[in-house]
C-alpha cells in the first residue's frame, strides 16, 4: 500500500513533505529507525498514523498503546521505520509499558527519538523529555497540540526551549498535519548526523550523588568505551534497577 | 570479569549515599523541568478553558453526581442501539435471508448439487454467516461510533476516576478501571491493556475479572433478549426504556461482580498492598465526528463483524453436521440436547442454550444464531425453517420470541440466558490472549472456569428462588 504525497507544489523546496512516501507495514531494508516516545495522550498515535499512513487506533486516554507498533515511510530516498511506544510519565519506574517504552530506546538504539509533548503541558511533559535526553543523544522534540496551546492562550518559545534542552523543537497539531513537513525534515536532518544534539543533562542533584554518578560513570566509560549512555546506565545502577544489572552482567548493551 | 567490578562499585556508592536516591533524582528532574518550563512557556488570557473543563470535571465525578450520570451517559448509548438496530436488522435478514437465500439454493439445484452439499453450504455455512450479519452488524455499526466519540471526547478516565475508589476497597489497581472499559469494547483487548498496571498481583485481578465487563459479542444477545422478553412486558411505548433498563442491569451487575471477584481474590488467593498511581484527566477534545465514525466503522465494527463471520462459517457447518448425522434412531444434536437438558433446567436454562454454548466457544457472537437453530429443530415448529440445521427466516424480533415461546422458553430462561451470557468462560481467544500475558497455565485456568461457576451458582439460585417465588 504505498501513497505518494502529490500536489501542484510538489518539488519545490519548501514543500518538504512532498518527498513523503507512507510506507504502511512496509519496514523492510529500512535506513534509520525513529523512535516515538511520550506522556499518554499527546498524539504520538496520530503522528504515527499522520507519518506511516497507518491507521493505529487514537484514542482520548492514557493507555491506549500499551505494545510497540511499527509502520515505516521514506523521506528524501531514505527508509525510516517507525516505532510507536506506549506512553509512559517516567522511564524509573517498572510496569510493563514502561518498560517497552524504556527498553526500546535504550537496547533498541533507535538513530532518532520524536519525543512528543502536549505543549499546553510542558512543564509535566517535561520530566519524561529529561530523563530520555539522558539516555539518548539524538532526539527531536515534537511540541504537539499547538492549536489547544494556542486556544489556551498559551505561547512557548520554541527556539529559547530548543537551546535549552540542546535538541531540535518542532511546534505541531498532528491532527491537522501541521508541522509534520517541519517534522519529518528535522528527524532526517538528525538521522544523518546534519544536526547535532547537545542535550540537557540533569543539573540538580546534590552534589553527593553527582560525584558517585561521575564515579560510576567513569568507570563504566573506560571498561566499555563505546557505550553512548554510561551516565544513564550509572543512574539505574545506584537506583538499583534490577532489568539494568542484568542487562550489564550480560553485556547486554555493548553488544552491536 | 569487569562487569562484577561495576556492580561492585555501584553497590558501594550506593551504600555511600543511602537511601533517598531515588526521591532526590526525581526532585533533580522536576526542578529541571520547572526551569526549562518557565523559561521558554508564557500564559495569557484567563485560561477560560480550564475552568471549563475543570466544572465539568467537578460535576462529571462528583460524589453525588459521577454514577448516576455514567449510568444515564450508557443508557442513552444503549437506547439509540435498541431503538435503532430493529429495522436494519429486519432489512437485512430479508435481503440476505428472504432473497439471497433462495437464490443460492436455486443455482445449487441448477447446478446439480447434491442434498447434503447444498444443505452444508447454504442451509450451514451461509446462514450462519447472514445470521451473524443481520444480528450484529446494526447494533455495533450504532454502539461502536457512539462508545468511540465518548472516548474521543476525553470521558472514559472520568468513568476510571469514579471506579478508582471503588476498586482500592476492593483490593485491586485503580487503573483496572481502563482496562474494565477496555472490556466493554473487548475482553482480548482489555486483558492485554493490564499491561499498565506495574503489580503483577493486581493485574492478575485486573485479568481474571476482565471477563466481567460485557464485551461485544455479548451486547447484541443482551439487547436480542431484552427486547423480546423483557420490552414485551410493557406497552410497546415503554418496551424500548423498559430492555435498555434490563441490559443496563446486567452491564451493572458485570462491574458488580468485577468488585466482589476483585475483593475475593485480593483476600484470598492474590494478597497484598495496594498500590497508589496518578490518574491524568486529559483534557475534552471535541472529537473530530466524521473520522471518529468512519475509523470505528473500519477499525471495530467490520473487524469484530469479520471476526464474528470466520467463526460462525464454522460453526454453522458443525451445526448442520450434527443435525444431520444419525446415532441411533436421532441425529446427534438431539442427542446432546436431551442429555443436556436435566442439568440446564436445574439451571433455569435448557439444553439447547448449553449445547450453543458450547458450540459457541470460539466466539460470543454467535450464540444466538445457535440456539434459534436448535430450537426450530428440536422443537420442530412447522412453518418455519425447511429442515433440520437449516436456519430460518428472521423477520421481525416478535416473531424469533415466538420460536423462542415455542421452544418451551419462559421469563426465566430469558432473564438466567442473560445472565449466563454475563457469566460464563471468556471467547477462546479471549483465553489465548490471557494464557499470552499471564504465561501461567493455572491462572488461565482460573480466569476461565471462575466466571462458568458463577454462572451456574447464580443462574441456579435464580432458578430456585423464581420456582418458589412464581
Amino acid at each position: 500500500m504505498q501513497k505518494v504525497t502529490s500536489s501542484a507544489c510538489e518539488g519545490c523546496d519548501l514543500n518538504k513533505a512532498s518527498n513523503l512516501k507512507k510506507l504502511g507495514i512496509n519496514i523492510d531494508n529500512n535506513n534509520y529507525v525513529v523512535a516515538l516516545a511520550g506522556n499518554p495522550n499527546t498524539g504520538k498515535s496520530t503522528v504515527f498514523n499522520a507519518l506511516t499512513g497507518l491507521k493505529q487506533h487514537t484514542g482520548n486516554w492514557p493507555g491506549k498503546t500499551v505494545t510497540r507498533a511499527e509502520g515505516g515511510y521514506s523521506y528524501n530516498d531514505k527508509k525510516y521505520k517507525l516505532v510507536d511506544l506506549p506512553g509512559t510519565y517516567s522511564l524509573l519506574s517498572t510496569s510493563q509499558d514502561e518498560e517497552v517504552a524504556r527498553n526500546f530506546i535504550l537496547f533498541g538504539k533507535p538513530d532518532v527519538t520524536i519525543i512528543v509533548v502536549d505543549a499546553s503541558r510542558l512543564e509535566r511533559n517535561l520530566n519524561l523529555v529529561l530523563q530520555i535526553l539522558e539516555i539518548t543523544d539524538k532526539a527531536v522534540l515534537c511540541l504537539n497540540l499547538m492549536d489547544e496551546a494556542k486556544r489556551l492562550q498559551i505561547d512557548i518559545d520554541d527556539r529559547t526551549l530548543a537551546r535549552d534542552l540542546g535538541i531540535p523543537v518542532v511546534p505541531t497539531s498532528a491532527r491537522s498535519k501541521e508541522g509534520i513537513p517541519e517534522l519529518l525534515q528535522t528527524v532526517h536532518q538528525v538521522a544523518t548526523g546534519e544536526i547535532k544534539c547537545k542535550p540537557h543533562r540533569i543539573k540538580n542533584i546534590p552534589k553527593n550523588i553527582n560525584n558517585a554518578i561521575e564515579k560510576l560513570r567513569l568507570e563504566i566509560e573506560t571498561e566499555y568505551p563505546n557505550v553512548p549512555n554510561s551516565r544513564w546506565i550509572a543512574l539505574r545502577l545506584l537506583d538499583g534497577d534490577e532489568r539494568i544489572i542484568e542487562a550489564v552482567k550480560t553485556g547486554e548493551f555493548i553488544t552491536e | 570479569m569487569k562487569t562484577n567490578k561495576i556492580l561492585n562499585t555501584s553497590n558501594d556508592l550506593r551504600w555511600q549515599i543511602g537511601e533517598g536516591f531515588h526521591d532526590k533524582l526525581t526532585e533533580g528532574i522536576y526542578s529541571d523541568a520547572a526551569t526549562i518550563a518557565q523559561n521558554s512557556v508564557q500564559k495569557k488570557g484567563d485560561e477560560k478553558r480550564f475552568r471549563f473543563d475543570r466544572s465539568l470535571d467537578k460535576i462529571v465525578t462528583s460524589k453525588i453526581w459521577g454514577f448516576p450520570i455514567m449510568i444515564l451517559i450508557l443508557s442513552v448509548v444503549l437506547w439509540l442501539t435498541i431503538i435503532g438496530a430493529n429495522y436494519p436488522s429486519g432489512l437485512l435478514a430479508d435481503l440476505l435471508i428472504g432473497t439471497v437465500y433462495p437464490w443460492l439454493k436455486s443455482i445449487g439445484e441448477s447446478l446439480g448439487f447434491s442434498w447434503w452439499l447444498s444443505g452444508f453450504l447454504f442451509d450451514g455455512v451461509y446462514l450462519a454467516l447472514a445470521w451473524v450479519i443481520a444480528v450484529m452488524l446494526p447494533p455495533m455499526a450504532i454502539f461502536f461510533p457512539l462508545f468511540t466519540l465518548l472516548e474521543d471526547f476525553g470521558y472514559l478516565p472520568r468513568v476510571a476516576f469514579n471506579l478508582d475508589h471503588l476498586l482500592k476497597k476492593s483490593g485491586a489497581h485503580g487503573k483496572q478501571a481502563l482496562t474494565m472499559s477496555m472490556g466493554f469494547g473487548c475482553n482480548a483487548a482489555g486483558v492485554i491493556a493490564t499491561r499498565i498496571i506495574d503489580s503483577p498481583r493486581e493485574r492478575l485481578i485486573a485479568i481474571i475479572t476482565n471477563n466481567f465487563s460485557l464485551c461485544n459479542g455479548r451486547w447484541p444477545t443482551q439487547i436480542l433478549i431484552a427486547s423480546i422478553f423483557i420490552g414485551a412486558l410493557v406497552p410497546e411505548n415503554f418496551a424500548g426504556a423498559v430492555s435498555t433498563l434490563a441490559v443496563i442491569s446486567i452491564a451493572l451487575l458485570g462491574i458488580f461482580f468485577t468488585f466482589m471477584v476483585s475483593l475475593f481474590l485480593s483476600k484470598t488467593m492474590l494478597k497484598g498492598e495496594v498500590s497508589s498511581f496518578t490518574l491524568e484527566l486529559p483534557p475534552y477534545r471535541p472529537p473530530r465526528f466524521w473520522k471518529t465514525i468512519y475509523t470505528s466503522l473500519i477499525d471495530r465494527t467490520l473487524i469484530v463483524l469479520w471476526r464474528a463471520c470466520v467463526f460462525a462459517a464454522p460453526a454453522g457447518a458443525v451445526i448442520w453436521l450434527i443435525s444431520n448425522i444419525a446415532i441411533g434412531d436421532s441425529n446427534i444434536a438431539n442427542w446432546l440436547i436431551v442429555h443436556l437438558d436435566g442439568f440446564g433446567l436445574l439451571l433455569g436454562l435448557n439444553g439447547v442454550i448449553l449445547l450453543a454454548y458450547i458450540v459457541a466457544i470460539p466466539a460470543n457472537e454467535i450464540v444466538i444464531p445457535t440456539i434459534l437453530m436448535l430450537t426450530v429443530m428440536t422443537a420442530s415448529i412447522t412453518g418455519v425453517g425447511s429442515g433440520d440445521g437449516v436456519m430460518f427466516e428472521l423477520e421481525s424480533v416478535s416473531a424469533t420470541g415466538d420460536i423462542l415461546k415455542a421452544g418451551g422458553w419462559t421469563l426465566l430462561t430469558a432473564i438466567n440466558l442473560m445472565l449466563f451470557s454475563l457469566l460464563h468462560n471468556p471467547c477462546s481467544t479471549t483465553i489465548y490472549t490471557i494464557y499470552k500475558e499471564t504465561k501461567s497455565i493455572k491462572w488461565t485456568t482460573v480466569a476461565s472456569i471462575l466466571p462458568i461457576i458463577l454462572g451456574f451458582i447464580v443462574c441456579f439460585i435464580v432458578a430456585q428462588v423464581w420456582r418458589i417465588m412464581v
